[in-house]
């Protein structure tokens, strides 16, 4: 059973060159369904591999099976593997499971667009790159996935490419990502001089033998390559410019699987972060949660509807490196698992409304919804309440998981860790509340046709709906819709459900009430065990932090019901929050003034200096050969000359080897 | 004073002067006429060192034909005109043929003075009694017979090079050289440019083109008082 | 005094070497082909009074049947040299060493 590994990847990759070479020929839908077929049977083996890991005892459930040599160059080798442990099968089933959903969506999503089998072309190597990430056995494979995952994530963002905007932020997604990659590729090569190693299970045995400065470096730059990808403060920019691609990319990359990578690879390398010094656990922690606060106050203000998620993603990714930080490797996991169920959820269903009203994205031109969008709004409300915290879905119990860990971590830092954690949760049960309320209830804004809010620059060419009783406004985002919204059909609406109940459901992973059914915490016991943080307090604390904590999403769900349901008080929603701290202007004047300016010069040294330096040799060359060639005068005297020369020269040499 | 002191002065002295006619004389005839007084004396000093038959076989191959081939090239061509020796177009040249020269003399001097001026070599020994031709024949025809043989071979494949090459060239044969042109005119510069340095006081005031095969040199007319002989 | 003085083997060494080394700096210096030759030869014959010298020094027949070569070697030399001279001097009488300068760089 557990031999079925290879087939996870194999089966996305598959489905990749099938779709390149007859992607054209299968067509809308054709195309689309086997990407989900491909998707689909990726998950069936995920899952006959997960049991072939139950069917292991404890210690025995890491299994590798490599494929083939890859790089065998002196003393570096790099195989083709996959490590099947608790783990990275834990990952490959929400990224294959959420992932099929998605495709399965994406089906109704893109019908009409004429790039059809191109877009799953791209989803389907997606799957396969996520993939070799989480199941790579071996750094320079999961670096691997890291790249693909990227370029995929460059290739969908920009996949309207026609619209300059789109571009743009395909491109600075890629950039952004790079820079983290380079402390990935740094920790690589740092890895590999310290251990001789890039394989996982002999680096971690490595690791008792190396200095400490080295494990902490290897960890730091891990954690570099992870704020890149996962977009913590301060690479997190290209989040929110990254929505302007098709709302199942921004489901799938940027909620459920992509921006997960970096706690996925935190996670995986632990035994490092464990091993190096105190100081960068503390600065996971710590960037996770301001990045969390941050990117919360920001989530206020926003008016695209997929820009609020944009933000609650980075958000949420704060919650998990939080927990990371703290050493509560669990419960990262488990938010990760509960955050791509609700996230994908939101996503999704915010792509069914921005299908339903015709392509608009601004929430100050919705509203009043949910009776013509019911499904949509039903599972939209339940990811709502699974985000807010809100007890018995899911989110509530990981979210919890994450904040008790906080308060439990040693010293005061723990508690400031666990207050800036609970204001984070406040805000985000008052953020959400705000977009379920101005997109399914109050007026119905969408009715005013003349009012012209400032455009964002969203994809407006693209899917266009089919042509319904609705009408649709092809390419138009121009006042309100002609015509009604309308639900999306069952193609879409089916994953929604699916994926409300698995957010409804979802807590059930890893219960805290008793250990058995702390299953997730035992499942992943092989794996982080050893550095696992350890909750010493009392059951009462555990039960007062809880209540805390539902009483915070209450509050800001409360505030949300005043301001924007009931409006009994006024909206406050400043402009510094609106344009994020204005962080994209500071970084792009940077860029524009003194970055243009060093990134010149730089050209410069490297255009004059060091191509000087070779095109100087070159030039030494030709002029040396130059003024030799007059040597070759042609003049026979001038040759007898040199010959005579070259008697003296001989005869004198020969006269100095005579004794006298 | 010694017989054999006395032959080698008066020897020694022939051959140097006939090398210094040679090099210095003006007229290719002269220079000829050089070349045999110094064949004669290294026929004489052959005798002195009892090489009886090389001395005979130098007078009758060298000076009685090869010097006789040169004379008959010279009349032949007609180009017995005398050089102008001042003039030097390749600058430089003399100088380092004056060191070069003095350096090949200096060193196999010394070459020769470091071994006390004895020969280092061993001594293989002949009989007295056979004369030298004798001796020579033997060595000829028995240890060197197989250079003797080749030389043959050598000579045929030079009488067939000579003839080949000293024919009359039909139209097919000749090299196109595209550049002799250009080549000529370097060389009249040069030439002009040595006179200048050579005769600073004779302003040469009209250019005299070379190789267009007129043979008439207002350079040569007015530096040498010589008859330019057909 | 000038009785005293006895000519050994070694002055004709001397003398072989100065008539050689006339013959390099009239090479190098003259620039009519014919008299370029004649130096030429000038350098042999210093060369075959050498080796007559050490053939007496160190009674060895070789050294003479050496000489017997040059002097064939050099005859055929002369032979195709003077043919050379002659196809390049028919078409330019006035032509000097200066003017084959074809093999130019």
């Amino acid at each position: 059973m557990l031999d079925a590994v290879w087939l996870i990847p194999a089966l996305p990759l598959a489905g990749f060159v099938l779709l390149l070479v007859f992607g054209r020929l299968l067509g809308d839908p054709g195309a689309g369904w086997l990407a989900t077929a491909m998707a689909a049977a990726s998950f069936v083996a995920t899952v006959v591999v997960f049991f072939g890991l139950l069917g292991e005892a404890e210690e025995d459930r890491h299994f590798v099976q490599i494929l083939f040599e890859w790089i065998p160059v002196g003393d570096l080798r790099v195989d083709v593997g996959f490590l099947a442990d608790p783990l990275s099968i834990t990952m490959a089933l929400f990224v294959t499971g959420v992932g099929s959903l998605i495709h399965l969506y994406a089906i109704g999503y893109m019908h009409g667009d004429p790039d059809f089998p191109k877009f799953f072309v791209y989803m389907n190597l997606f799957i396969f790159s996520m993939l070799m990430l989480v199941l790579g056995n071996n750094l320079v494979l999961t670096f691997l996935g890291w790249e693909g995952v990227g370029a995929c994530s460059y290739f969908l963002v920009s996949f309207w490419f026609t619209d300059e905007a789109n571009a743009a932020a395909g491109k600075k997604a890629f950039i952004t990502n790079r820079i983290g990659d380079w402390g990935f590729m740094l920790a690589i090569f740092l890895a590999f001089a310290a251990a001789g190693t890039v394989d996982y299970l002999e680096l971690f045995q490595a690791t008792e033998g190396l200095a400490a400065v080295t494990v902490t470096a290897i960890g730091a730059l891990l954690f570099v390559g992870a704020v890149g990808k996962s977009a913590q403060i301060p690479l997190y920019i290209w989040l929110p410019d990254a929505m302007a691609g098709p709302t199942p990319v921004s489901a799938l990359i940027h909620a459920a699987t992509m921006v997960t990578a970096g706690v996925f690879l935190m996670t995986r390398v632990n035994p490092i972060l464990a091993a190096g010094y105190d100081w960068v656990p503390d600065v996971i922690a710590w960037t996770g949660a301001i990045t969390a606060l941050v990117a919360a106050t920001i989530a206020i203000a926003q008016n695209d509807i997929k820009k609020v998620l944009a933000y609650s993603t980075v958000s949420q990714l704060g919650y998990m490196f939080l927990a990371v930080g703290v050493g509560a490797y669990v419960a990262a996991i488990f938010h990760m698992v509960t955050h791509a169920f609700f996230k994908a959820l939101l996503f999704l269903g915010a792509g069914s409304v921005i299908h339903g009203v015709g392509d608009e994205q601004d929430m100050r031109r919705m509203g009043g919804l949910r009776k013509y969008m019911p499904i949509t709004a039903a599972t939209f409300i339940v990811g709502w309440l699974s985000i807010a915290g809100v007890p018995p879905l899911s989110g509530f119990w990981s979210k919890d998981e994450i904040l008790l860990s906080a308060w439990a971590s040693p010293g005061a830092q723990g508690k400031v860790l666990w207050a800036i954690g609970l204001v984070t949760a406040l805000i985000t049960a008052f953020y959400m509340s705000r977009q379920v309320y101005l997109v399914f209830f109050g007026d119905e804004r969408w009715k005013e046709g003349e009012e012209h809010a400032p455009i964002e620059a969203e994809a407006e060419a693209g899917a266009e709906p089919a042509p319904e009783a609705a009408g649709a406004n092809p390419g138009d985002g121009h006042g309100g819709v002609h015509g009604e919204p309308h639900e999306s059909p069952w193609i879409m609406t089916l994953p929604l459900v699916v994926l409300s109940v698995l957010a409804f459901v979802g807590g059930g992973l890893n219960l805290p009430f008793t250990e058995d059914m702390h299953f997730l915490q035992r499942w992943l016991e092989p794996v982080v065990g050893e550095n696992e943080l350890h909750i010493d307090v009392s059951t009462a604390t555990k039960v007062g932090l809880a209540v805390v904590a539902v009483l915070a999403a209450l509050v800001g769900i409360g505030a949300a019901t005043m301001v924007y349901l009931r409006r009994r008080a006024r909206a406050v929603e400043p402009a510094v929050l609106a344009h994020a701290y204005y962080f994209d202007e500071t970084v792009s004047a940077f860029v524009a003034g003194p970055g243009t300016r060093s990134f010149d010069a730089v050209a410069w040294f490297d255009a004059h200096i060091i191509d000087g330096a070779v095109n100087g040799v070159a030039h030494v060359v030709a002029g040396a050969g130059r003024r030799l060639r007059s040597v070759q005068s042609g003049f026979v005297r001038s040759y007898a000359l040199g010959v005579a020369t070259g008697v003296v020269v001989v005869l004198g040499y020969f006269l100095t080897r005579i004794t006298f | 004073m010694s017989v054999e002191l006395f032959v080698f002065v008066v020897a020694g002295g022939a051959c140097l002067a006939g090398a210094i006619g040679v090099v210095a004389s003006t007229h290719p005839v002269h220079a000829a006429l050089s070349l045999v007084g110094t064949l004669f004396g290294i026929a004489v000093l052959f005798v002195a060192q009892e090489a009886n038959f090389l001395a005979a076989v130098q007078v009758i191959v060298y000076a009685g034909a090869i010097v006789v081939l040169f004379l008959f090239v010279i009349m032949l061509l007609g180009v017995d005109r005398a050089d102008d020796l001042e003039v030097e177009p390749l600058i430089g040249q003399r100088v380092a043929a004056a060191i070069v020269s003095l350096g090949i003399l200096a060193l196999t001097f010394g070459a020769i003075a470091s071994t006390g001026y004895e020969a280092t070599g061993a001594v293989v020994g002949f009989d007295e009694d056979v004369p030298d031709i004798n001796r020579l024949g033997e060595s000829l025809f028995t240890t060197y017979l197989f250079a003797f043989e080749i030389t043959s071979i050598l000579l045929v494949i030079a009488i067939a090079g000579a003839v080949l090459m000293a024919r009359h060239s039909r139209r097919s044969d000749e090299i196109v050289d595209p550049g002799q042109e250009e080549r000529a005119e370097e060389i009249a510069e040069r030439m002009e440019a040595a006179e200048r340095r050579a005769h600073p006081e004779l302003a040469i005031g009209n250019g005299h083109r070379r190789g267009d095969g007129e043979g008439a040199d207002a350079g040569d007319a007015e530096s040498e008082p010589e008859e330019v002989g057909r | 005094m000038i009785t005293a003085l006895e000519v050994t083997p070694a002055w004709y060494l001397v003398l072989g070497a100065v008539l050689f080394s006339i013959g390099a700096f009239g090479l190098l210096i003259r620039r009519n082909p014919l008299v370029m030759f004649m130096c030429v030869e000038l350098m042999l014959n210093a060369v075959t009074l050498t080796f007559v010298t050490f053939s007496r020094m160190l009674e060895d027949t070789g050294g003479q049947s050496i000489v017997v070569f040059v002097l064939v070697v050099a005859a055929a030399e002369v032979v195709v040299g003077l043919a050379i001279i002659v196809a390049l001097l028919r078409k330019r009488p006035d032509a000097t060493a200066d003017d084959v300068a074809l093999l130019e760089g």
